[in-house]
């Protein structure tokens, strides 16, 4: 319970003193988390889109290997991506072992199934009617698909959230892939497991509470998005 | 009524092997109300979604205003010539408001203005602002509506429009279509099972029995005197379906 209390107090000493090390952790924190989930977002909604609305070859073979991708556990993820990046692995020529754009890289295969499966599944579930009567009133093929998009736009939210759940509390893949080094590749995730094991627990809970705050915050950002409709 | 706006010769509508419409000839004149009634499953609805262009027909010669559209692509000014009013309203999950400007939306039109109107005319002046999917049955017929005549269509089309709904809904809707063939002699063509409605609002009716255009006629004549006896069982209420 001291911990508890300690690990509040100390978080709210630690935001209000505007410690430089705190901000550059969260910073990298939001800078790694929002590339991914950016990333994801542009190749996964598009895909999961057209997986809704049945556009895509193989589309079965797609859908599987979508639900497949979105119970990847993160440690076997950066696993694959430390192999692929590490000086004999076949990138290991972009030197990015060891840096943000390799957590990036991690966050982007965790968040991309996640994104393009929800997106897909919300896609589905608008009346396919409403298609139908998009182009009765005049609607282009690119404007019928916005329109279902549009309308899907409740679970697409839902999916980019449930995305940027999974990249910012993610810790497996971006220790393998980042090393968790100061100043570098240190993001909140990776410091609460060094300061846990350093047996810091009071700025291990702080860091945690700042990751919970930040989760919140942008949630609820992000939840405004599914109500923008009215004219 | 003026000229042929559509023409229609030797139109099939397959499904897989099975065809649900086979027309040899059909005009549908500019102006007019035209209705086409008939059992479930005589093809009408596929009607209305080959003169919308939501479907291309299998074979046969659809010429609207004088273009092929079998052999040529549609304008897309010209498709959006036309519209639906569906006998389900699909609705935007969105305020009233919004769901009316849609069409205009999708043509980069301003809206200022229109909608206010329109919802007046509809009477639902004081729900602009209510989301669209909480209205009942009839209100949302009439945001369909009003959406549709938004975009002042060329011709309009009505899928079973008033089905299921109360005599209030019913007759304020026939009194819209009416007077915006009235007063803007826009084309109507109404699909619909209640021959007293086709009787009401139409100036031609058609009977359509298995994907067959069976006769065509004047309102007074398709009910006082018609000529092949099974309009003469349909207008009876003797046709079972």
């Amino acid at each position: 319970m001291d911990d508890i209390t300690r690990g509040l107090a100390q978080a709210l000493e630690l935001i209000l003193s505007g410690d430089a090390a705190l901000f550059e952790i969260v910073l990298l924190s939001l800078q790694v988390t929002g590339a991914a989930l950016a990333l994801a977002m542009l190749a996964g909604i598009p895909l999961g889109a057209a997986l809704g609305l049945g556009r895509m070859r193989a589309q079965g073979l797609v859908t599987i290997f979508l639900y497949t991708g979105m119970g990847l556990p993160p440690v076997v993820v950066g696993l694959f991506v430390y192999l692929m990046l590490s000086r004999s692995g076949p990138f290991g020529s972009l030197a990015w072992l060891f840096t943000p754009s390799a957590m990036i890289v991690a966050q982007v295969i965790i968040a991309f199934p996640v994104v393009a499966g929800l997106t897909m599944t919300a896609v589905q579930a608008v009346d396919p009617q409403l298609r139908l009567q998009a182009r009765a009133l005049g609607a282009t093929r690119i404007q019928e698909m916005w329109t279902v998009l549009q309308e899907a736009r409740i679970g697409v939210v839902a999916a980019t959230v449930a995305a940027f759940g999974a990249i910012i509390s993610e810790v497996g893949a971006v220790m393998l892939v980042g090393g968790n080094i100061e100043g570098k590749t240190r993001v909140l995730t990776t410091a609460i497991v060094l300061n846990t094991r350093t047996g810091d627990f009071a700025l291990a809970l702080a860091l945690g509470m700042i990751l919970l705050t930040l989760t919140f915050l942008i949630n609820g950002a992000m939840l405004q998005l599914q109500r923008v409709r009215d004219g | 009524m003026g000229e042929s706006i559509f023409q229609l010769r030797a139109i099939v509508k397959q499904y897989d092997a099975r065809t649900v419409l086979h027309l040899d000839a059909l005009d549908i004149l500019q102006g007019e109300i035209l209705a086409l009634v008939g059992p479930s499953g005589a093809g009408k609805s596929t009607l209305l979604r080959l003169l919308n262009f939501l479907e291309a027909p299998t074979s046969g010669q659809l010429v609207y205003r004088g273009v092929n559209t079998a052999r040529e692509n549609i304008p897309l000014a010209l498709r959006r010539e036309i519209t639906t009013v569906f006998q389900r309203p699909v609705l935007l999950n969105a305020n009233v408001r919004a769901n009316v400007a849609f069409g205009l939306q999708l043509r980069g039109a301003s809206a200022n203005g229109v909608v206010g109107k329109l919802l007046t005319r509809v009477g639902l002046q004081n729900f602009a602002h209510a989301s669209a999917r909480k209205l009942s049955g009839g209100e949302m017929q009439r945001v369909a509506l009003a959406r549709a005549l938004a975009i002042e269509p060329r011709v309009l089309l009505l899928d079973e429009p008033t089905a299921n709904l109360d005599p209030y809904n019913i007759s304020l809707i026939e009194e819209i279509v009416r007077a915006q063939n009235r007063e803007r002699a826009t084309t109507v063509v109404l699909v619909t099972h209640n021959i007293f409605q086709a009787k009401r609002l139409a100036h031609r009716v058609g009977l359509l029995l298995n994907g067959q255009l069976v006769e065509l006629r004047d309102t007074a004549q398709f009910f006082q005197s018609p000529q092949d006896p099974r309009t003469a069982a349909f207008v009876r209420g003797e046709m079972v379906y």
